[in-house]
């Protein structure tokens, strides 16, 4: 029976199939459907983790204990589980260990564009990468039989095209995979100096292996077409290249690290001209050239954006550039009409504070008109910068704050506001507790009470979370309460320590009512008040401010900053 | 999209929440329902939430790439005026754009940053439909994917019955009658 699956959904599908038992993850665009997906089959253990490195941490321990294990995250997120990543592949594994990482070239929704195939290099893992929804099915139950097979674990790379495209996959059953007998095993698993060193050398033969048997591998395959232009690729990029130049030969890699030296020998003596096309960095082309074979890549190829078959012709074959767009106003992501955020926006806007951010839906402050964020770099890191600028000012504290929201908070901001207690900072963090994790479409974490299978479970208790690392000045406010909110921040910016102000609303989003929206009535000054708030649903047309009912959810936050009554409407 | 070996590429494009990912899965289950291969592809993330999206829907066999390049649309499904503008660069010739005349300003122009475009219609080769209206008349403004899916289908020569039945498969039951209404609207409108 064949399915129309998601790219995401084809990996746990897979990893069903193989036997998996255990599934870990935290969330993280384009990664998040994996492990929702395999929440829904009741054969695997599976958990949102705090974060990634705990994520890898459980799946290794899975792995150990003989169980096969699938741990999943974004290109961002493998840095997070970098420390447990390098030395799991020293310990090797017991039960089959994959790890399912997206990468987002053209950073649709990521902080950078960064490739994983060089943090697998560093750490000495091999990589398979599927280039549609059937491929990630196989390739993921290949990736187990591998790892088992050579004692490493396996990555699965996917891009954004890969694990948010649907097409066409083969359903099979579950083949079920006892969970090994486990043996202690010092030498194997204990990673200290006089282990870590034989292990070291272990790697290197593994990898030489690897790379020998890469030649033998079906999932490394040749087409033979036209030899006048040959390509090697991979991925995503593979179905470029045959829409692009169907009469081109291919040399299509399932797996591209360790690279099969022999078959990319034989097809570049056999063509013309040998191009490998590759999107981010020029990984395989690296690799290739110092092995002595002569390709063309990125002197042609973009190091940025995802490719197309457009991109294919324009670069290969010289073909003019894809017809241009037509000069229209740029329409950038918002927070939603309705978003708990805003209301904190809007008042840090207000209060003209700098504002140190976080990743999440939030990160939207930055938009004009709120414009309230100052520097943005990674998972947690607004709780280390605020105390990084009190550090460096010691006015800082009286005008700057860190914006998180709970689930970021969760995953790596915790550690920050230890710092911040410890070193005796004066610094207030905003969590922004919108009861979720937004951003990547809802997933529950610890603070929300509910497991990945929406069962009850513990309810982590934020406010005393930050009472009990040493915070003494916590508050606690509903952020479409304007005046309650710019209360707490200026009361937390005039206190000299650690404040924490948690503005504690649901996501509206998680509301799934119909609205009949609010109405501009003819009161209306066009004062333009209303339009300082960013709200989508607010209107500044021709004949003045108007609601977009189709929008707007009863919020309030424009009837609370309306000084002449002009919006009416029951929230 | 009649002859099974022939290929349809439609291009959904529309603002963030507007249920452009909820158009592409009815059109894919409808696909396969009728024994077409297909391939989709999405954005989820942060280009959700209210800025411009775009869903690419390739129906045919032999199809390698999940998107559609520039000047290679058949049909573009665009649920906002003014994105039917942005991306009318990826309409093939003699291709045509079946668009939403809801106007949705983005940030720039609540801003005063920019203007929203006027006379749009006079540079969209295809039909304008009122779906805002014909949704509130349906029941709730949520139903405008709705009645542009009924206008697609009209558009496209699709089994009416079957597209329909794909529509009530991905949607909450308990709007399954505003849903049915509103694509009635949408069908009647083409």
């Amino acid at each position: 029976m064949k399915k129309l699956l998601l790219g995401d959904f084809a990996v746990a599908r897979g990893a069903w199939e193989a036997g998996v038992k255990v599934a870990a993850a935290y969330p993280g665009t384009p990664s998040t459907e994996i492990t929702e997906e395999l929440a829904r089959y009741p054969e695997v253990y599976s958990e949102w983790s705090p974060n990634e490195k705990v994520a890898l941490e459980v799946g290794i321990g899975a792995s150990i204990r003989g169980a096969r294990a699938i741990v999943s995250m974004k290109h961002v997120g493998l840095n997070v589980a970098c420390d447990p990543l390098f030395t799991s592949v020293y310990t090797g594994v017991n039960g089959g260990l994959v790890i399912a990482v997206a990468d987002d070239p053209s950073v649709f929704s990521s902080q950078n564009e960064q490739d994983t195939r060089l943090t697998a290099v560093s750490a000495k893992i091999p990589v398979l990468e599927p280039s549609d929804s059937e491929e990630a099915k196989q390739f993921t139950k290949y990736a187990f039989d591998l790892s088992e097979e050579y004692d490493t674990p396996v990555l699965l790379r996917l891009t954004t095209r890969v694990a948010h495209s649907q097409s066409l996959v083969a359903l099979e059953e579950r083949q079920e995979v006892p969970v090994k007998e486990y043996v202690k095993d010092i030498p194997k698993y204990v990673m200290m100096p006089a282990n870590a060193r034989r292990k070291h050398t272990v790697v290197e033969e593994r990898l030489k292996k690897l790379s020998v048997d890469a030649d033998g591998m079906r999932i490394n395959r040749i087409e033979w077409r036209s030899r006048e232009i040959g390509v090697i690729c991979s991925g995503g990029v593979y179905q470029y290249v045959r829409e692009a130049l169907p009469e081109a030969s291919v040399l299509k890699l399932g797996m591209v690290y360790p690279l099969p030296y022999k078959t990319i020998e034989e097809f570049a003596a056999g063509v013309g001209r040998c191009i490998v096309a590759e999107e981010l960095a020029p990984h395989i082309e690296t690799l290739v050239k110092a092995h002595g074979i002569r390709v063309e890549g990125k002197e042609i190829f973009p190091l940025e954006g995802e490719f197309s078959a457009a991109l294919i012709r324009e670069k290969v074959l010289g073909q003019a550039p894809a017809p241009a767009p037509a000069e229209v106003p740029a329409r950038p992501p918002v927070l939603c009409a309705g978003c708990p955020h805003r209301g904190v926006f809007y008042v840090l806007s207000k209060l003209k504070v700098n504002v140190l951010g976080d990743i999440g839906c939030y990160t939207l402050g930055a938009v004009p008109p709120l414009a309230a964020m100052d520097a943005v770099v990674c998972m947690g890191a607004s709780i280390g910068m605020s105390i990084g600028f009190d550090k460096a000012d010691p006015e800082a504290h009286r005008h700057s704050v860190a914006v998180i929201g709970d689930s970021t908070f969760i995953h790596s901001g915790i550690t920050g506001l230890i710092d911040a207690v410890y070193n005796k900072a004066k610094t207030t963090v905003v969590i922004l507790d919108n009861r979720t994790t937004g951003m990547t479409g809802h997933q529950n974490h610890p603070a929300t009470g509910k497991t990945i299978k929406n069962e009850d479970t513990y309810e982590l208790d934020l406010a005393k979370v930050c009472r009990a690392v040493g915070v003494e000045d916590v508050a606690v406010i509903d952020p479409n309460n304007l005046a309650a909110t710019e209360a707490a921040v200026k009361a937390a910016l005039a206190h000299e320590g650690v404040s924490v102000v948690i503005a504690k609303r649901p996501c509206a989003l998680l509301t799934k009512r119909l609205y009949k929206g609010f109405k501009v009535n003819d009161k209306c000054k066009k004062c333009k008040a209303c339009l300082k708030l960013g709200c989508p649903a607010i209107v500044n047309g021709k004949d003045g401010i108007a609601i977009d009912v189709s929008l707007c959810t009863e919020c309030g936050l424009c009837k609370g900053v309306c000084k002449f009554g002009a919006i009416e409407g029951e929230n | 999209m009649r002859e099974k070996s022939g290929k349809t590429d439609i291009l959904i494009v529309g603002v963030g929440g507007q249920g452009t990912l909820l158009a592409s899965r009815v059109l894919g289950k409808y696909a396969v329902g009728a024994g077409y291969d297909v391939k989709l592809s999405e954005v989820h993330g942060m280009a959700q939430r209210g800025g411009s999206v775009m869903t690419y829907v390739r129906i045919g066999s032999g199809i390698a790439s999940p998107i559609i390049d520039a000047g290679g649309a058949d049909i573009i499904l665009a649920f906002e005026k003014l994105e039917a503008l942005r991306y009318l660069h990826y309409l093939k010739e003699g291709g045509e754009v079946l668009y939403s005349t809801q106007e949705i300003m983005p940030m720039p122009v609540v801003t005063g940053a920019a203007e929203y475009p006027q006379g749009l219609e006079a540079r969209l080769p295809g039909k304008g439909i009122d779906a805002l209206s014909l949704a509130l008349t349906a029941g709730n403004a949520k139903a405008a994917n709705a009645v542009m899916l009924g206008a697609l289908c009209k558009k496209l020569g699709l089994e009416r019955d079957k597209f329909e039945e794909a529509l009530l498969a991905c949607i909450p039951q308990k709007t399954a009658e505003m849903n049915k209404k509103a694509f009635a609207l949408g069908f009647d409108a083409v």
